[in-house]
């Protein structure tokens, strides 16, 4: 089956690539890029104004499957994924079961191949059952195809078995992937610790938690020479630390969130549990440097952390919900809102930031829209504008900080494998 | 009493900030009438006949509780005690739940209190009768607040320009929070003082000046509220000892000296005595605390005639 994509900007940060041009698919890959292609026998998408992008990679999501379905599953969680432009997403392992061992990992593998809209990677424990006792078995998950080792959710207390983990996935090529807030700083609080929490009497997590935790992983990565991925970067000492250690030559990716990127702790007045997250949105000095870090390189990735939960589970006290919200769906037009109309990002960089950076570092097919490349295609409309409506997402998470805003841009198709998986916002089956 | 324009009728009582001058000035002169039925010998007045109160206390409380409870029946209101030793969320009903219950009944104002931050607040977007936040976690403790303007004023006559000084546990306190938003309002000079983990230097946001000397704090002060020192935040390594604490930060007549002669010491309660504030300063000549007790009930009464009746003219020396 063939696909054309006609008079669209074509984006490929991967191979420099920028200008309108038609993109062939055949068979499921990308046939050719090129002006006035011709195909008879090609479904053919008008995409003038619109922006031809290789599939977004979101490397960062709770799919809540195998256990927690009152959440999310591999089907609402992949519908979601494409229905916010994603071709790829990697899912952490803070399941139940966790996802510590090689059968788990091919279960859920087998489970998104068959039910799944877009392609999952799939991120095993580093330690058994998340306990951060002792490691599970990773030599097993990843030779069974997981993609990287986290235990996302915890920093790993014992640096004496985070140091172990990060040599020892580091055999298999493996990276490691840290959830970096120091557990006794953090331990009972439930936002942003300043102004805000002096002011609404919320215990604080405060800012240098994620910064001395970032510096002991960093500096172990460091000492050992193996590769190490911070998730969900939060606070502007964290980009400062991680800027510096790239600059010593420390093989240190990172990643920021759309909301970390754009909210800070004020949205927390309102005592609204769709605020809650770890870590907690931060003071604007903190989103600052968070956006210089990603404009200079020191942060490599936009991922969403999308972290469904269950209406029940949100609807509660602010101090007893769960942290954590949907943002599979919202991500791309926070960002195009945020960050392109604002003047402050262009497209390319956008783009590299959302899928070719993502498939380097998770060492994943897509992210590149070269000639032979998995036809893995998200169309974007840059100035589409939109409502969020939470109601209307395919997540089961409903809860989200940008409920109700208006955004602009959003993906209006999503292709992965060369087929049309989600078009003007409807998933297809 | 008057007509006013700027009726609390139905309104949720929820946080003194953002609470305005008027406002809080409407409150506390109609407490100054309350107080006068609380002395007579026969406190039963009409006003909120067939309005019934529901006090849902999800965390132990005795003066509280009893103050809202004695406000809504010397006004005449049927009030009815929910005491739950666990939140709703351990019990296993959510507080959706459990408030959709409460005004399935057909209450007219519930009054909360709960160990979580925002609680009110939830619970006013559920429901419909007035909510009255009777204390949620650290956040805020609007009728204390209150309580403790009252009774400054009573011995003062004015907030404006006078130094208050709130001394102790000021980072986990919702009395301090609720004080310091009203008192700023009315014009009052506040100051907070106490161990440094015990505070937040983030607080000068709030427009108040933050000390850990509580001499330096105390210095020339017309108020000082000295706040309860929770014994389980020892435990959680905040501070080294309750010895040390009344050595270093506890008022005692001798630092009660720094403060101007004739300074007002206040004190939320429960006291313990010893620890944040010697026997001599709580029961000497300058204490309120006893006057906080019986102001707390009028401030309490006040505010149930005003959120239920607010607009309406009905005589309260009947």
């Amino acid at each position: 089956m063939k696909l054309l994509l006609k008079n669209g900007r074509v984006i490929d940060p991967a191979s420099g690539f920028d200008a309108v041009a038609d993109v062939l698919v055949d068979d499921g890959r990308i046939a050719a890029v090129g002006k006035n292609l011709q195909a008879a026998d090609a479904e053919m998408v008008d995409c003038a104004g619109k922006v031809v992008a290789p599939g977004l990679i979101d490397m960062h999501v709770h799919l809540r499957d195998p256990g927690l379905e009152a959440k999310e599953d591999i089907v609402s969680g992949t519908q979601a994924a494409a229905a916010g432009g994603f071709t790829t997403v990697a899912c952490m392992a803070n399941t139940r079961p966790v996802v510590d061992s090689s059968i788990l990992v091919e279960g859920l593998r087998e489970r998104a191949r068959r039910d799944g809209v877009v392609h999952v990677g799939v991120i095993g424990a580093l330690s058994k059952g998340l306990e951060g006792k002792e490691l599970a078995e990773i030599g097993d998950m990843k030779l069974a195809g997981a993609v990287a080792i986290s235990d996302d959710g915890h920093h790993v207390t014992r640096a004496s078995l985070f140091k172990a983990g990060l040599e020892y996935a580091a055999m298999f090529d493996c990276l490691v992937i840290t959830h970096a807030e120091d557990e006794s700083l953090v331990d009972g609080g439930y936002m942003h610790e300043g102004a805000v929490s002096a002011m609404l009497g919320i215990p604080g997590r405060p800012s240098v938690a994620e910064d001395i935790a970032i510096s002991r992983d960093i500096m172990l990565a460091e000492y050992t020479g193996t590769p190490i991925h911070i998730a969900h970067v939060s606070t502007k000492g964290s980009v400062d630390i991680i800027r510096a250690a790239k600059l010593r030559g420390v093989k240190v990716t990172a990643e920021a969130t759309p909301h970390h990127l754009t909210l800070t702790d004020a949205e927390v007045s309102s005592f609204n549990t769709a605020t809650k997250v770890n870590p907690p949105l931060r003071s604007a000095d903190h989103v600052a440097a968070l956006r210089q870090g990603l404009k200079d390189g020191t942060i490599d990735v936009i991922a969403s952390d999308h972290a469904p939960h269950a209406y029940e589970e949100k609807d509660v006290e602010f101090r007893y919900a769960p942290s954590g919200f949907t943002g599979l769906e919202t991500s791309l037009g926070v960002i195009l809102t945020e960050l392109y109309h604002t003047g402050e990002f262009t497209l390319p960089e956008i783009i590299d930031r959302m899928s070719a950076r993502p498939a380097g570092i998770l060492k994943v097919a897509g992210g590149t829209l070269k000639e032979g490349a998995a036809a893995d295609i998200t169309v974007i409309d840059p100035d589409k504008v939109w409502t969020v409506d939470c109601d209307k997402l395919y997540t089961r998470g409903k809860a989200s900080p940008f409920a109700g805003r208006r955004l602009k841009g959003q993906a209006v198709m999503t292709v992965v494998d060369g087929k049309i998986v989600m078009q003007e916002g409807q998933v297809r089956a | 009493m008057g007509k006013s324009n700027l009726s609390l009728r139905n309104k949720d009582i929820l946080q003194l900030q953002g609470m305005s001058e008027s406002q809080l000035q409407l409150i506390l002169d109609t407490a100054r009438e309350m107080k006068t039925i609380i002395d007579r010998d026969i406190k039963k007045v009409p006003t909120l006949r067939g309005k019934s109160i529901i006090n849902l206390f999800f965390e132990p409380s005795t003066r509280t509780r009893t103050s809202f409870e004695l406000a809504g029946k010397y006004l005449g209101a049927d009030v009815v005690n929910i005491t739950t030793s666990a939140s709703s969320v351990v019990k296993g009903e959510s507080m959706r739940d459990t408030l959709l219950t409460i005004e399935a009944m057909g209450v007219d104002a519930v009054v909360i209190r709960h160990e979580a931050e925002g609680s009110a607040q939830f619970a006013s977007q559920i429901l419909k009768p007035v909510v009255i936040n009777a204390g949620d976690g650290a956040h805020e403790h609007p009728t204390q607040g209150l309580l403790d303007m009252f009774t400054v004023l009573q011995y003062k006559q004015r907030l404006e320009g006078l130094k208050v000084v709130i001394v102790g546990d000021v980072l986990h306190s919702r009395v301090a929070r609720s004080d310091i938003w009203g008192m700023k309002t009315l014009g009052a000079d506040v100051h907070v003082a106490g161990p440094a983990p015990l505070l937040a230097r983030e607080m000068e946001t709030m427009g108040v000046t933050v000390h850990t000397s509580v001499e330096e704090a105390i210095e020339g002060a017309d108020v000082i509220n000295v706040l309860r020192i929770q014994k389980e935040r020892q435990g959680k390594g905040l501070f080294p000892s309750g010895r040390e604490y009344a050595r270093l930060f506890g008022i005692n007549a001798k630092r009660l000296q720094l403060a101007k002669p004739d300074a007002l010491v206040l004190h939320p309660g429960p006291m313990n005595r010893g620890l944040e504030i010697s026997p001599e300063v709580a029961y000497g000549a300058q204490s309120a605390i006893q006057e906080q007790v019986k102001n707390g009930l009028a401030i309490r009464m006040a505010i149930l005639y005003l959120v239920l009746m607010g607009g309406e003219e009905v005589e309260v020396t009947a």
